[in-house]
């Protein structure tokens, strides 16, 4: 079914800058897609982003959008959904921009459980420097900065943000456009703090330098990696080890932070003349 | 703009900055908790909400400055407040709120430094860090009181300040007027002047460029949700907020932020002295330094020494003519400072060698007593 999605897009800034064969057209199509489906206001949505590939997404969206800092734009976020809740805020950040330098921002973010949406494009891999690990680089994969295999330890980050505090978790990614697009839309809708890690591919930063092959080969990688739920739960421990669940992980109803927010200042003005 | 019979109040400085604040209108604060400044944070926390305003203490200084300058995108009149450690993180978003001319009022009561420090003693050591600490050119403003009730009048004309000319002000207190009670009358807010940011005006939003050129260097700024989607980003970018990575674009830019601070540093600067046109010494400090060199320069003056006074209220943009034209007059300048000797750099470039200009500086987190600039005036005279 096709859907006419241009005019979420800034025309005149496309064709975007990512590498031939890079997943995070694909990611940024789907969250598109999904926002068309809820019927987001491009008036009353906003788009922030830090630094990386990822950051240049918002660049090519037609809403009010934020280019800020390295791993900072949950900070940001924060303040504009805080000063304003009836504005549908989005977060796009990269697995160094979100998992490394603004990690910290990312656990307060889901603690806070404030209605923030963020869709972290993880491509295992600092791409647009030139491809120094992350934290979500594999253990034993090369780097720029990791000539001899990489020995530090992934995050399982959908774990990480379930247990900060996250009311929606869930993985997909760019081999599962269609699955992509239904997580991303159930993650906009959620009143809550939602998370989204979308896996995508970097062939030239990534895949090429440690032998999995070029994007298509990438995407055939992503798809063995990553696996729906359900079947996950089938595996055995061992099989799990070499697998990432992918779908809805987990979801729940808390208050969100800024309609708790709203009681406490009704509550502070009903106090005040006391 | 006092009513001197209305009810004083005894407020500290840190109190001060959120009486000040909350009649400048301000609506948000972020912050995280640091001696000697969470008693602004505090303070905020208690009286925003019942004013409909928001409070919020995040992560980290990194997360509040980022925080406010969100707020401030959204339509609130921001502030946050830290000490010299703070400041140091604070500085990476600082330089983005400057970037993409973000008004908020960033206080900083500083303590003595470098690191850890003397986290409960006096210091100016941040003087030069207000200036230059986030990274590359930029223009900023930095006030600094002298006193309780001035943190009251410099909180507001911070607010005023920064919607004013679209940038982030540092309100620079030292521990000393951070936690130092004094007897204030607060304005009544119906007397207070109030200034709001440009926003725009009967300009069709498709034809709205956030960063257009204008006749005072200043775009009008609208609120998130109003109808004018753009794009910002700290990347050097042309009017429509876009980057292009020419170097056009990235001259056009610094040359345009520069301008609209450097045309209006009569209406920025601020300062208070006391001359008699016969000195052979002046002494220019700023914050509670100032308070120490007035009570030197009215002792000497009795012992029939030829000396005034300078207090600078705003050392950002720097009053560099007035200094020179000082320099012209005057024999000798003396600038007590609590660091090693900071602003006095600038007094120095100022004066270009027409007066001989000497510091008096204590950077132990004790303060410099006025008998000390005395001794000091009887040496140079």
């Amino acid at each position: 079914m096709a859907k006419d999605i241009d005019k979420y897009f800034r025309q005149d800034k496309l064709p975007h800058i990512w590498c031939s064969g890079c997943g995070h057209g694909t990611i940024m199509s789907s969250m598109v897609r999904a926002i068309d489906e809820i019927g987001f206001d491009q008036d009353k949505t906003v788009i922030v982003s830090g630094i990386g590939c990822s950051g240049r997404a918002p660049g090519y969206l037609d809403f009010n959008t934020l280019h800020v800092t390295h791993g900072r734009a949950i900070t940001y976020a924060t303040g504009v959904k805080m000063s304003n809740p009836e504005l549908e805020v989005i977060v796009v950040t990269g697995d160094g921009d979100g998992a490394a330098i603004g990690g910290n921002h990312l656990i307060h973010g889901c603690r806070r459980n404030i209605d923030i949406n963020v869709v972290l494009f993880n491509n295992n891999i600092y791409g647009m420097t030139a491809g120094q690990f992350s934290p979500q680089t594999p253990t034993g994969c090369t780097a720029t900065t990791a000539p001899y295999g990489n020995i530090d330890q992934n995050f399982d980050l959908c774990s990480l943000a379930r247990s900060a505090g996250a009311t929606f978790v869930a993985r997909s990614g760019s081999a599962y456009p269609r699955k992509l697009n239904k997580v991303l839309q159930s993650a906009f809708e959620h009143d809550g703090f939602s998370f989204v890690e979308a896996m995508s591919q970097c062939p030239v930063n990534f895949g090429r330098r440690n032998d999995i092959g070029n994007a298509v080969d990438m995407l055939r990688w992503q798809k063995d990696l990553i696996i729906d739920q359900e079947k996950y739960e089938e595996l055995s421990a061992e099989e799990q080890e070499e697998k990432l669940p992918a779908g809805i992980l987990y979801q729940d109803e808390k208050e969100e932070y800024t309609q708790k927010y709203d009681k406490l200042i009704k509550e502070a003005k009903s106090g005040a003349g006391e | 703009m006092r009513d001197r019979n209305k009810k004083a109040k005894l407020l500290q400085g840190d109190e001060a900055v959120v009486e000040g604040g909350l009649l400048a209108g301000a609506s948000f604060f972020a912050g995280y908790p640091i001696t000697p400044a969470s008693e602004i944070a505090e303070g905020f926390a208690d009286k925003l909400p019942e004013r409909g305003g928001k409070f919020i203490q995040m992560e980290d200084e990194l997360a509040s400055m980022g925080c406010i300058i969100g707020a401030s995108l959204a339509g609130e009149k921001a502030i946050t407040a830290t000490s010299g450690p703070g400041l140091s993180l604070k500085a990476e978003n600082l330089g983005l709120g400057i970037m993409i001319e973000a008004p908020c009022v960033l206080v900083d009561v500083q303590r003595v430094g470098p690191s850890t420090g003397l986290p409960t003693s006096p210091s100016q050591g941040d003087v030069m860090q207000a200036r230059w600490g986030t990274h590359g050119d930029h223009p900023i403003i930095a006030l600094s009181p002298a006193s309780v009730e001035e943190t009251v009048d410099m909180t507001i004309r911070s607010f005023n300040l920064a919607e004013k000319y679209r940038i982030p002000v540092i309100l620079l207190l030292d521990e000393i007027v951070g936690h130092m009670r004094e007897k204030v009358v607060l304005p009544d807010p119906d007397d207070v002047e109030l200034i709001e940011r440009k926003r725009p005006e009967g300009v069709d939003p498709e034809d709205f460029n956030p960063y257009e050129e204008t006749e005072d260097h200043i775009p009008p700024m609208p609120d998130y949700g109003s109808g004018y989607r753009y794009h910002t980003t700290g990347l050097f970018h042309d009017k429509t907020g876009f980057p292009r990575g020419t170097a056009e674009d990235a001259r056009k830019l610094m040359d345009r932020m520069t301008a609209k601070i450097e045309e209006n540093r009569d209406d920025i600067i601020d300062l208070e002295d006391d001359m008699q046109g016969d000195e052979e010494v002046a002494v220019i400090a700023y914050g509670s330094t100032a308070r120490t060199a007035i009570s030197a320069v009215n002792e000497a003056r009795e012992q029939g020494y030829k000396a005034g006074w300078t207090k600078l209220k705003t050392i950002w943009p720097f009053p560099r003519e007035y200094v020179s034209q000082l320099a012209e007059k005057v024999d000798h300048i003396i600038v007590p400072e609590l660091n090693q000797g900071q602003l006095i750099g600038e007094v120095e470039k100022a004066a270009a060698g027409r007066a001989e200009i000497s510091g008096i500086n204590r950077y132990d987190g004790t303060l410099i007593p006025p008998q000390e600039v005395l001794t000091h005036i009887e040496e140079v005279v």
